[in-house]
């Protein structure tokens, strides 16, 4: 009685066991099923026209999307990297000063890295189309954007900054080194493979982002955009544009050079992590 | 500062939070000779070395009260320009630890810190600096290579040089030989006795032999305290205090 | 000459000091303009129409019935049914990349899974629109009809298994080897120890996938917006258009101004307050799983 009671536990557990191998099958074909149907949909649908042609209702292009993904990158990198490995530094490297601040700049980045894009569209359309009058406009949806991924590179920053081993800032400063030269001459340096790293993922996310810029650029997608304030569209959004008016087989399209770009950005960043990430500070 | 550069130390209390590592110290280190400190794990001689060049700045809530000048003057007064102070006090440390780039940007990184640009200028001080170290015949040819791809006793001994090169007066030395091998120890230390002759040197050692062979004082301490400090070969030989007896002959530590 | 270089020495390490406080104030500052602008914009609106109108279920704009409460519920049926969905192929799927499955298919799986995690949600979307919504309306649905809950939970819920098989993946192996052997020792099956010992051991990693994947199901605008049907009705089953609030938004956007648009606003609240409540929830339980911080001594 006792025993057949243990085999029945047993087998309960070794079915669970299936169940979940069951279950990585399941993931994994979800997963790639997403990238081979948009793959063998969109595929056929790539021509020239589409990617460098002029915009007609009969025969869409995504250049304008182009060149406005391109501008979205540029502002939103630009403003994002430069303070959020700023705010990095202060958060590793000042950390006895006054740590109260470090707190509260520690929640106020949690807190930004959990509003959905939505949210920050919504922002931005507050801030840039209404109080300031600029209408849909490139720049406002890059400023948005840069709002959006400062958390994710002052939280990569500061896990880069972390590695670098405390003897070497003991080092420089036994040296008679300023803290300024410490952090720009060893401990940037040191970092800089891993923070270029998180830029590039950065830039995947750029590329990948939509709800943001529906409220922000205006989704312009027929014309090239003059300048950054003009309003525009990018390739995340043509993607939901064509599919939702009637382009499915130039969404598709869209879609696979949207995915082959971020693959590419996201295989990128994972190489050359590994790269780094081998040859460095072997002696820790 | 002037050319004076030995160490005088007057009451000196250090605490980490609540808990007091150092207890009431004093001593009085001479110039150009070497000054070893001994003792236990723990018992503060490391904390105290790092006092010199005020390193435990950076420590979170460490205390220091009393006093210690330098060729006279109290390095804790107000105003006192702490990147001076640690250019005229080098520091070896117990892992070796050069940054992860080229040789010569090791050794001209201290001098560049201190604005010198010129090309000829920092060749000389880098040739001159891994000459002191005895390190010049070995990487000459190899300048711009990479710091991280020398063995640890050459890691150290470019320490040393990195160190030299901001032309201190004083080397402070946190077990330089802890983490190497026998060759490069006995190398370091003979590196040791041709510059005392230049520097003032300080020493923190676990090995016992290692202060006998280098040091003209030795200092013992216990519990952050330093219990006895003599002439070295008389501190081995004839020491005062029965707890020193007891650690130098091995009863205890 | 020598002071004049430590004067600019000095001058520089406060100065850049200043930059680095400037950085770091930049993400307060930040969040600060976004909850200024979306309550002081949201807010008063509500208070205007009138709680009962703004939480009401009617949502026609001629009629100024601004009622966002049919987008909750969608909103909160789609998170739930996603999470459990995607919560339950997850989890399993953690385990089994943990213990059973061939060691050397793990690092390449988990690669594999790190890199869909990447894809754009906007792709996500067109999935759904291209192949789940025919699949759906030709095959399953009762009614004919594809759009509708159960397609966004659907695309939803692989959209977040890669973060909850990561996360909860991460977890399991925090949790101290010992334990598993501990349990094998007892002479429990290797298949016990796992599900018995070391999954209520992650639990709190476990959790923090949950909350993680609800908050982005919640936050999700693109990957639902194209396979929900948009009708802002009170959802009644699984096949039916619906809207949840981030596509209210999305679909307004473009086109509404005035009243309209600041009902938009009120709702990005709304969404917000979800989120900020997500937010506090999982601060708090890694709070719990973590430990208090041991005060170091040197």
């Amino acid at each position: 009685m006792r025993k057949n009671a243990h085999k029945r536990q047993i087998l309960k557990f070794a079915f669970f066991k299936y169940i979940s191998r069951g279950a990585l099958l399941i993931s994994l074909a979800a997963l790639s099923s997403v990238v081979i149907f948009i793959l063998l949909r969109g595929i056929p649908y790539i021509n020239m026209h589409l990617i460098f042609g002029d915009f007609t209702s009969k025969n869409p292009s995504i250049k304008p999307a182009l060149i406005g993904t391109f501008y979205l990158i540029l502002i939103s990198v630009g403003i994002a990297a430069p303070v959020g490995i700023g705010s990095a530094i202060f958060l590793t490297e000042y950390t006895n000063s006054k740590s109260r601040l470090i707190r509260i700049v520690r929640v106020a980045t949690e807190t930004l890295a959990g509003i959905p894009s939505i949210v920050y569209g919504l922002f931005g359309y507050l801030i840039f189309v209404v109080a300031l009058g600029l209408g849909y406009s490139l720049i406002g949806g890059g400023v948005t954007l840069s709002i959006m991924i400062l958390p994710v590179i002052v939280r990569s920053t500061e896990e880069n900054l972390l590695a670098v081993p405390a003897s070497l800032r003991e080092g420089s400063f036994a040296l008679g080194s300023s803290k300024v030269r410490t952090i720009f001459s060893v401990i940037l340096p040191c970092a800089a493979s891993g923070i270029v790293t998180s830029l590039i993922l950065a830039v995947g996310r750029v590329i990948s982002e939509s709800a943001v810029l529906i409220l922000t650029i205006g989704m312009v997608v027929d014309r090239a955009p003059d300048n950054l304030i003009s309003p525009g569209t990018s390739l995340a959004l043509d993607v939901y544009y064509f599919g939702s008016h009637g382009y499915p087989e130039q969404a598709a399209a869209t879609a696979v050079v949207l995915l082959v770009l971020v693959m590419a950005i996201n295989i990128t960043a994972t190489v050359l992590g590994k790269i780094f990430g081998k040859g460095e500070l072997a002696n820790g | 500062m002037d050319n004076k550069f030995n160490i005088t130390v007057k009451n000196c209390d250090l605490y980490y939070g609540d808990f007091q590592a150092l207890k009431n110290i004093n001593i009085d280190i001479d110039e150009r000779e070497v000054t070893a400190f001994i003792g236990p794990s723990g018992c503060g001689k490391s904390t105290f070395i790092k006092t010199f060049n005020r390193m435990n700045d950076l420590i979170e809530d460490c205390r220091i009260t009393g006093e210690i000048k330098i060729g006279g003057e109290n390095i804790y007064a107000k105003g006192t320009d702490v990147t001076l102070l640690r250019k005229n006090i080098g520091m070896v440390f117990q892992k070796p630890n050069p940054f992860p780039m080229s040789i010569y940007d090791n050794v001209a990184f201290a001098p560049r810190t201190f604005g010198i640009k010129k090309k000829t200028e920092l060749d000389a001080i880098v040739e001159r600096s891994l000459k002191q170290a005895g390190l010049w015949g070995e990487v000459k040819d190899r300048l711009r290579k990479n710091a991280m791809g020398l063995s640890g006793g050459q890691q150290q001994r470019l320490c040393i040089a990195r160190a030299l090169a901001a032309e201190p007066k004083i080397l402070l030395m946190d077990e330089p030989t802890s983490a190497l091998d026998p060759i490069s120890t006995g190398k370091i230390e003979e590196l040791i006795n041709e510059l005392k002759v230049d520097y003032t040197i300080v020493i923190v050692t676990h090995n016992m032999q290692q202060a006998t062979r280098i040091s003209d004082k030795t200092a013992f301490f216990l519990l952050g305290e330093i219990i006895e400090y003599a002439k070295t070969g008389e501190l081995f030989s004839n020491p005062k205090d029965k707890r020193a007896e007891n650690y130098i002959t091995g009863r205890f530590g | 000459m020598m002071n004049k270089a430590y004067r600019f020495i000095k001058a520089r390490d406060l100065v850049m000091r200043g930059v680095f406080i400037f950085c770091a104030v930049f993400s307060i500052v930040a969040l600060g303009c976004i909850c200024a602008f979306l309550f002081a914009n949201g807010l008063p609106f509500i208070g205007r129409v009138g709680l009962g109108n703004f939480f009401g279920s009617e949502w026609h704009l001629d009629s100024e019935a601004y009622g966002i409460l049919s987008m909750i519920a969608a909103s909160l049926y789609v998170t739930a049914l996603s999470t459990v969905i995607g919560i339950t192929i997850g989890l399993f799927t953690a385990v089994s990349l943990f213990k059973f499955c061939p060691e050397n298919a793990v690092a390449p799986i988990r690669q594999m899974i790190n890199l869909l995690a990447g894809i754009p949600s906007v792709i996500y979307g067109l999935f759904g629109l291209i192949i789940i919504v025919p699949f759906l309306r030709d095959y399953i649905s009762p009614n004919g009809f594809g759009y509708g809950i159960l397609a966004a939970s659907l695309v939803l819920s692989v959209m977040v298994l890669p973060t909850i098989v990561s996360v909860s993946f991460d977890a399991l192996n925090a949790v101290p080897k010992s334990y598993y052997e501990g349990a094998l020792a007892l002479g429990a099956t290797s298949e016990q120890s796992v599900f018995k010992v070391m999954l209520p051991a992650a639990k709190s990693g476990i959790l923090a996938a949950v909350v993680l994947a609800i908050g982005r199901a919640i936050g999700e605008t693109m990957a639902v917006i194209m396979v929900l049907g948009n009708s802002p009705v009170m959802p009644k089953g699984l096949f039916q258009s619906v809207r949840t609030m981030t596509s209210n938004i999305a679909l307004g956007a473009t086109e509404l101004s005035g009243d309209a648009a600041t009902a938009l606003v009120s709702t990005g609240v709304v969404l917000f307050a979800f989120t900020l409540l997500l937010n506090i929830s999982f601060s708090l339980l890694k709070e719990q799983g973590g430990g208090k911080r041991e005060k170091k001594r040197p």
